[in-house]
């Protein structure tokens, strides 16, 4: 779909992941457009059989860990001398055109690690979908969801090789669902367990407390009051924090020796459950096995001050970095009226005049201007190497962000001096690239839309190549905000 | 950069320097026999519209220096021309290509241009490099058909697939196998684009003008230290030099390439063009560089090459308001190697009084490009008159191939 109208610049840009070239003009009303892609049958939920669950991913990591293990182990014996298998360098392995060194590597290790492999395949199917929605709200949503309940796979194996999966298990099914239930999912996913150190996390009075194995890790408890529901600032306390903390012990994940249960899989492990009742915002959880954390994060997610974290957030991604209050408020009151149905909260925005009167301030983060500028250009990322590169380059590596508060939502975040540097050189790299695309002013009146600014058609228009002229196109405020 | 280090770069090696890229194709051994010709032609396809009369300068004209003021190159002081005859001047920036006129290695050609009459960029390259009659051809170019078009044989290196790279420059796109080429890493952007950028954030955006111009001044605050080797634009003259060392080491080997495509970005000066000196010079100076690596890297075989650098349209005649040139028509286009017939500058000169000039404003074109790119092919590559009429430069039967451009 092609841009017809500025109010179809908004969809596209605020709200998708901006016009493809060549396709049928964006038609009739944008407004209804994004609320039939809310009403697409399957949602947000990428089912792809080539891709393997999370409990499969895991299983081929511990294999793999363990492997390595017995392989150090008898390195230390002397036993293997130097058969080691070398560690594998990442970059090689995503980017293996990027880095020369990468070919000998691959000769000696032919077969990538299992968390690589993948880490490879989630992120095709990721690229995949953002390059074939029609405008891409719901898979913007996807990212947003995904960025608020971030995890890393730079933790261990099991966040690289789960990552992608933690977001297709556990964000996807619920991105137009109710919050408590992506919130529950969310914190019983295995990637998450292991991200946040819950998995380790034992009750001091729980039979494994008794035997003095390990002790309680807050860490998940923290970041679910802090980020993930009521926000930091909000009114809970230190106390609040440690009793979550104790009502989540023994949300663990089933080891490779399935003890506990099928391996990979979220597991309750009572043994390591802190056996007591306890009280979080002021409301008493008695004893209940898992049933009295799903109970706590069901009342955390109904706080009113929840409800206006994420409006606040949400309306901050797609709007503002400073929204206007009243917008807030009043998709806070959709969230509290209709019990966080995240798609009725799409659906207020998307409703809402002020999402598509308020200037395009923000800029594209580093993953929405990769995904428009293949799809702009119609370049199928079906080989996910140089997409994944543009992310690593600017400074947005997939599934990887800094902490547990995820990638920043601010303007000023991706236009540092540095930033936009990059992404000079990131357009003219790609613009080399472009094989076969419409004429500069074609993709200008496709993309941009004919309400574009004389400056950018001017810029378009006088370029002294194509190549330069895509650039141009790229690199113009109206291809770069939103 | 460090294919550049391998003296015999294999043809998968990949090529090319910011805003010049390099394409070669595949051609058949046409002539097997030892003693034969075994020719080697080059195409620099100058982007952006070299203005004709600051590199090779009329200053025999009565009008010249009027028209072209500050800019005009003189046959005397500080940077005086280089003398290639009674009537044109080379500009004193490009000292090798002056060497070889002299050694009648090289020629020019002036007032030529192609069939093309508008001013767009986009539809004046399409219209040189695909060799078509209008614009709107971006399937093949002329030198791609050329040599899909001579004697089928024993094909000279074996055609590999593209892995990953950038475009080949449309004159060398079609059906003829083209030998894999890409960038030897990022490329920088140019000077000129980083320019432009400017001018566009700052007419429309002036926060992102902000962000980027302090992260060009921490670049080039990184590069005085030495800190950082990778700057924007970089070295023009430098880069250019390095895409054909590149080229010419391939098409040096006894199975490289015979025939391959250089494009080279950066000549649209509409503003502080420059004259003898400045930014046209610069590039130019490139451009002889070119030529001169050319020469040293093909070594005996120098001898049976042909290097044809031409561009898209001219400039105006005049000097714009910003000292610089705007969109033109005719212009010249530069011949070097040991096949021609060299030392001549080919002209039917039209004059420069206003009544001479294209619309009262450009260089007329008296010789059409198509002609002299004909007659290359036709004397230096053994194609028929016939074949390029229909096949390389479709519907010219009128258009005849120049004769005795190459050494009988």
């Amino acid at each position: 779909m092609t841009v017809t109208s500025s109010k179809w610049a908004v969809a596209f840009n605020r709200f998708g992941l901006g016009a493809r070239a060549g396709e049928s003009a964006g038609e009739g009303d944008p407004q209804q457009a994004l609320l039939a892609e809310l009403a697409t049958a399957g949602g947000a939920r990428l089912e792809d059989p080539a891709l393997k669950s999370t409990p499969q991913i895991l299983v081929e990591v511990y294999a793999y860990d363990l492997r390595r293990k017995m392989e150090r182990d008898a390195l230390a014996l002397g036993l293997l001398a130097s058969k080691a298998m070398p560690e594998p360098h990442v970059a090689a392995l995503l980017f293996p055109e990027a880095t020369p060194a990468a070919a000998p590597a691959a000769a000696m290790a032919p077969e990538q690690p299992p968390q690589q492999q993948a880490f490879r395949a989630d992120a095709k199917a990721r690229l995949a979908s953002a390059y074939a929605a029609p405008i891409g709200f719901v898979e913007r949503l996807t990212a947003f969801w995904s960025n608020h309940f971030c995890v890393s796979v730079a933790k261990s194996n099991i966040g690289r090789g789960g990552a992608g999966a933690f977001e297709r298990e556990a964000i996807r099914p619920h991105v137009l669902g109710r919050f408590a239930d992506i919130l529950l999912a969310v914190e019983q996913h295995p990637v998450m367990l292991n991200f946040l150190d819950n998995q380790q996390s034992v009750g001091p009075n729980s039979v494994a407390g008794h035997y003095n194995q390990s002790g309680l890790n807050e860490n998940l408890a923290r970041e679910i009051l802090e980020l993930h529901t009521m926000g930091v600032g909000s009114g809970y306390s230190q106390n609040d924090v440690t009793q979550l903390a104790y009502i989540l012990t023994g949300w663990t994940i089933a080891g490779r020796e399935g003890k506990l249960g099928e391996p990979g899989t979220f597991v309750f492990n009572a043994n390591a459950h802190e056996p007591l009742a306890a009280v979080v915002r002021g409301r008493l959880y008695t004893e209940d096995g898992v049933a009295q954390g799903e109970a706590a994060l069901g009342d955390l997610a109904r706080e009113p001050a929840t409800a206006e974290h994420i409006a606040r957030k949400f309306a901050r991604h797609f709007v503002a970095d400073s929204p206007d209050p009243a917008l807030v408020e009043r998709l806070a009151k959709v969230f509290r009226d209709t019990d966080g149905d995240l798609a009725a909260l799409a659906r207020a925005l998307v409703e809402d005049p002020v999402a598509w009167s308020a200037p395009p301030t923000k800029i594209r983060d580093p993953w929405q201007l990769t995904m428009a500028t293949f799809r702009a250009f119609q370049r199928d990322p079906s080989d996910p190497g140089p997409a994944l590169n543009a992310l690593n380059v600017l400074g947005m590596p997939l599934w990887q962000p800094g902490g547990p508060n995820g990638w920043p939502d601010e303007t000023a975040a991706w236009t540092s001096p540095e930033g936009m540097k990059t992404r000079v050189e990131l357009a003219t790299q790609f613009a080399h690239q472009v094989k076969q695309a419409p004429r500069p002013l074609t993709l200008v009146d496709e993309v941009l839309g004919s309400d574009v600014s004389d400056a950018t058609r001017l810029a378009v228009t006088r370029a002294e190549t194509v190549e330069q002229a895509y650039a141009l196109l790229i690199l113009s405020p109206e291809f770069q905000r939103r | 950069m460090t294919f550049f280090t391998f003296p015999h770069p294999s043809r998968r090696d990949l090529l090319a320097g910011a805003g010049a890229m390099f394409a070669s194709a595949a051609i058949p051994r046409w002539a097997s026999a030892a003693e034969a010709r075994d020719p080697r032609l080059v195409v620099v396809i100058l982007r952006g519209a070299l203005d004709g009369l600051s590199a090779v300068a009329p200053i025999g004209d009565p009008q010249y220096a009027d028209l072209h003021r500050d800019l005009a190159l003189r046959w005397d002081g500080e940077h005086a021309a280089l003398k290639l005859d009674d009537f044109f001047g080379l500009n004193p920036s490009m000292v090798n290509f002056a060497r070889l006129f002299d050694a009648k290695q090289a020629m020019i050609v002036h007032a030529t241009a192609s069939n093309y009459r508008e001013r767009s960029h986009f539809d004046g390259q399409d219209v040189l490099e695909s060799g078509m009659p209008a614009p709107g051809h971006t399937d093949s170019g002329w030198l791609n058909r050329a040599v899909a078009a001579l004697p089928k044989g024993e094909r000279v290196g074996a055609a590999r697939a593209l892995a990953v790279g950038y475009t080949a420059p449309l004159v060398m796109r079609g059906p003829a196998p083209i030998l894999g080429w890409a960038p030897s890493g990022l490329t920088p952007p140019t000077d000129d684009l980083v320019g432009r950028l400017m001018d566009l954030y700052t007419h429309a955006d002036p926060a992102l003008a902000r962000a980027l111009q302090a992260g060009i001044d921490a670049d080039r605050m990184a590069n005085k230290s030495g800190m950082d080797a990778l700057k924007p634009g970089g070295d023009v003259a430098m880069q250019m030099k390095k895409a054909a060392i590149g080229a010419a080491r391939l098409m040096s080997a006894d199975d490289g390439p015979r025939v391959g495509a250089l494009a080279v970005d950066g000549w649209d000066t509409h503003v502080n063009e420059g004259g003898a000196t400045g930014r046209l010079a610069q590039l130019l100076g490139g451009l002889d560089g070119v030529f001169a690596t050319f020469e040293s890297e093909l070594g005996p075989r120098w001898k049976d090459t042909v290097v044809v650098a031409i561009t898209e349209f001219g400039r105006t005649a005049h000097i714009n308001g910003t000292i610089g040139t705007d969109h033109g028509t005719a212009t010249v286009a530069f011949l070097a190697g040991g096949a021609l017939a060299g030392g001549r500058v080919i002209a039917d000169w039209p004059g420069l009084r206003t009544a001479d000039l294209y619309e009262a404003r450009d260089l007329k074109p008296t010789t059409d490009l198509r002609a002299v790119l004909k007659g290359v092919l036709a004397e230096h590559l053994g194609l028929s008159a016939d074949v390029l009429a229909r096949a390389v430069f479709p519907d010219t039967i009128a258009v005849k191939p120049m004769k005795g451009l190459i050494l009988a």
